[in-house]
């Protein structure tokens, strides 16, 4: 009866797979068993994609419609981040891992940077004695030749290198710093680089975009960037691009979220951006959130909530290409700016609608927030911009479908959490909570965020995905090393 | 296999003579995995033959085994092709140990590109094994990634594009919302060196495309697809007529998603189509809204209603168009 109920409430308007003749007839059909016959057999005619999205959207507008049919305090309950379970989990994570985590054995720096991003996404740092211990580890992984293995004496791989770099980078301080071998890093990346253009993720590895903007993104951080590096490389990733507008791994494959958002990343990185056809990227990009609100990693695949940063930030950082584009080529933005009155356009609103609609209380809900300093509105104005994706809907999927109220996230209703699907949630959470924003130095507005100012995380820097105080000490420090 | 995993290594007598490895964790790490007894030991073994760089049939046989613990395991990989180099090992039996490993996991990156790295080494013989172990792999999962990368490597390296474009017709009769068959659709008639190319193909590809268009309008895949025949060619894009009357079709029809079709046409009128009189009507059969002078200005507005999820990008379209027209 409750698959009945639920595909009759689902909604037809705009999905993907257009099951509005199956629900039609099944809301004609009557109640009782002969519709659950009927059901079954309309279900059994659909094909994989469709049967496997009928699903996941069954999953997820049930937790829609409890969370439309609760309370007001439970709806509050429901939206909430749960920092402390979050921390939690984070916490134990680093401090041990079961058995089952020997699949992991080779990301072990992964796992380090999953976490520990997570945990200053949050606002939060680690004592100390972790972070002491969290650099020893990670020095323990870094090869003599340069680069950083999946664990101590594995061979360097330019992906778990990023992931060190990026982990010693979110701890900051000089001792994280300056443990990173800058000189034999250039050779580690020097030797990976592929006549191609490309680069190869370890000695005799694969090549394919990710390990090109995992190469370039260290390379940038650590001041060490160089034409050698770069040579060829946007014309390798340059052919990664599709028919649809998103990138592949290598040259054919299908567009994807993860290697289009690391080959945007590294075009803007090597500033080659512009070769990239960015009006076909934003339209495949945009394309990738769902009935659901949360994103999809390709055409017709599942919701997924990692996506949330793997697509979210190829639309924020489209958005502020275009911007910048048209404040150059025009001398203003001709993009409305602010009214944000589009952002309420899914029918169902959050919790916060209330007291969200009062222009008037944006100032002094600015001044109060971790420090930052006092804006007036029309300084917010300025520096707000469209967005081209709906973000309260996407935060609501991740808050609402991806949490885990006893701490970290995941990828859809029914799966387990792990720490790759925490920090990308969070990770694309804050992506989402800063979107409206032309930089990261400016504080969103509460109405900006799902379930209130207190899920509020701290703003990442999008080519790196390392939160902005951090990025920002690093590039001194590195700058100030060459 | 030829050992026995139930006796631990460190009591087998062909590894009494090593001196097992351990992990260089330092007093105090971080993430520490709880690793089951077997797994430490095996991992100990492997350190150890690693680093005195033993490359001898038994290290081929440990590495098998710590690759069955786990199969993520780079470092493990790329130590048993030097191995399989210098023992000059038969790599027949080594495609036969990767499906074994797939088997169990076939979603990880490593195990690909080992298996891409014998191919390789085989050679064109081996262009119906690969097409054949990828179609097994594809058909319990349709859109494995892994699968279709390889697969596009074996054509493009092995050869074998024969009866490719069957194959994608087949997999999209089986479900034609699978982008992965769509892809490798486009890869076949963009690279196979028997079709003639893209223009030698649109016309067939156009009337295929627009087949499934009209049996699910609500397909992005297709749609997409659509557009892909006529890259890099504006000029057919917005003169060939069967690209507009499909949408104009989709959108005199009550019972289907609007959405594709209107956005497709957004795309032909921002391409430079002149809208004809057909163009305006169908378009304005559709709008609640006050007629708009411009019809792409009307289209993103109805674009907003109908696909709600979009009504921020639809906006910012239809911002740039007054850019453009300006």
């Amino acid at each position: 009866m409750p698959v009945v109920t639920r595909l009759i409430r689902l909604k037809c308007v705009g999905l993907r797979l257009d099951r509005s003749g199956l629900n039609r007839r099944i809301c004609h059909g009557g109640h009782g068993e002969s519709t659950r016959r009927r059901v079954m057999e309309e279900l059994s005619s659909l094909t994989v994609s469709q049967r496997e999205q009928f699903l996941v959207e069954n999953d997820v507008f049930g937790i829609y419609n409890y969370f439309d049919a609760s309370d007001v305090s439970t709806q509050k309950y429901m939206m909430e981040i749960q920092r402390d379970k979050q921390l939690d989990y984070l916490m134990k994570g680093l401090r041990q891992l079961g058995p089952q985590f020997s699949s992991l054995d080779a990301n072990r720096p992964w796992l380090c940077y999953w976490i520990l991003h997570s945990i200053a996404l949050l606002g939060e740092t680690v004592d100390d004695e972790l972070e002491s211990n969290a650099i020893d580890f990670l020095g323990r992984c870094q090869g003599s030749e340069g680069g950083y293995g999946g664990g101590p004496g594995q061979l360097p791989h330019l992906a778990t290198t990023y992931a060190a770099v990026n982990a010693l980078v979110t701890l900051g301080g000089d001792k994280a710093l300056s443990s990173i071998n800058r000189e034999k890093m250039s050779c580690f990346l020097r030797r990976m680089k592929d006549t191609s253009g490309g680069f190869r993720m370890h000695d005799m590895g694969e090549m394919d975009v990710r390990a090109c903007y995992t190469a370039i993104s260290v390379a940038s951080i650590l001041n060490i960037m160089d034409d050698e590096l770069t040579q060829g490389l946007g014309d390798y990733i340059l052919s990664c691009q599709t028919y649809e507008g998103g990138i592949g791994g290598e040259p054919g494959s299908e567009a994807h979220g993860g290697y289009t958002y690391c080959g945007l990343a590294a075009m803007i990185l090597i500033n080659e951006v512009d070769r990239l056809n960015l009006d076909s990227l934003m339209n495949w990009a945009v394309h990738r959130q769902g009935v659901e609100m949360g994103f999809q990693g390709r055409t017709n695949k599942l919701v997924d909530g990692c996506y949330t940063f793997w697509q979210a930030a190829p639309c924020v950082l489209l958005q502020r290409l275009y911007s910048t584009n048209d404040h150059d080529v025009h001398g203003s933005s001709h993009i409305s700016e602010g009214t944000n009155e589009e952002h309420h356009a899914h029918d169902e609103d959050d919790l916060e609608d209330s007291d969200d609609d009062d222009d008037s209380d944006e100032d002094n809900d600015e001044d109060s927030v971790n420090g930052h300093r006092i804006h007036h509105t029309s300084t917010y104005i300025n520096r707000r911009m469209q967005l081209v994706f709906d973000s309260l809907g996407l935060q609501r999927y991740v808050l609402l479908c991806s949490k885990i109220p006893d701490g970290g996230f995941r990828d859809k209703p029914r799966k387990p959490r792990d720490f790759y699907h925490t920090c990308y949630c969070l990770s694309g959470l804050s992506v989402a909570q800063h979107a409206w924003l032309k930089d990261e130095d400016t504080p969103p507005l509460t109405r900006d965020i799902m379930g209130g100012y207190s899920n509020l995380l701290e703003p990442v820097q999008l080519l790196h995905n390392i939160v902005m105080d951090q990025y920002n000490e690093a590039i001194e420090f590195f700058f100030k090393a060459a | 296999m030829n050992f026995d995993e139930t006796v631990p290594l460190s009591q087998r007598l062909e590894w009494s003579d090593v001196v097992p490895l351990t992990q260089d964790d330092g007093p105090n790490p971080v993430v520490p995995i709880a690793y089951k007894e077997e797994f430490r030991e095996t991992m100990d073994y492997f350190r150890a033959i690693y680093f005195s760089d033993e490359r001898s049939p038994r290290a081929l046989r440990l590495t098998e085994e710590t690759l069955l613990l786990n199969s993520g395991n780079y470092t493990v990989w790329h130590f048993r092709r030097l191995v399989l180099e210098a023992l000059n090992h038969d790599l027949f039996e080594e495609l036969e140990f990767i499906e074994r490993i797939a088997e169990d996991n076939s979603k990880n990156y490593q195990l690909w590109h080992h298996r891409r790295w014998v191919a390789e080494k085989l050679g064109p013989d081996v262009a119906g094994r690969e097409l054949e172990f990828t179609r097994r792999v594809l058909s319990l999962d349709a859109k494995h990634y892994h699968a279709w990368s390889h697969r596009q490597w074996t054509l493009r390296a092995l050869g074998g594009w024969e009866d490719e474009l069957d194959y994608c017709h087949e997999l999209l009769e089986a479900d034609v919302f699978n982008n992965s068959a769509w892809n490798q659709r486009y890869y076949v008639i963009t690279q196979s060196p028997l079709l003639g190319g893209l223009e030698a193909m649109r016309e067939s590809e156009v009337s295929y495309t627009i087949k499934a268009i009209l049996t699910n309008p609500a397909n992005e895949s297709s749609w997409r697809y659509l557009k892909a025949l006529y890259k890099d060619d504006k000029e057919s894009w917005i003169s060939d007529p069967s690209v507009s009357s499909v949408c104009l079709n989709v959108l005199s029809r009550t019972d289907c998603f609007h959405g594709f079709a209107l956005s497709t046409l957004l795309d032909l009128l921002c391409d430079g189509l002149r809208p004809t009189n057909e163009h305006k009507d169908s378009v304005r059969a559709l709008a609640n809204e006050e007629p708009e002078t411009n019809l792409a200005n009307l289209v993103c507005t109805i674009l907003g209603r109908v696909d709600p999820i979009r009504a921020n990008y639809w906006a910012w379209r239809k911002s740039k168009i007054t850019v453009a027209a300006i």
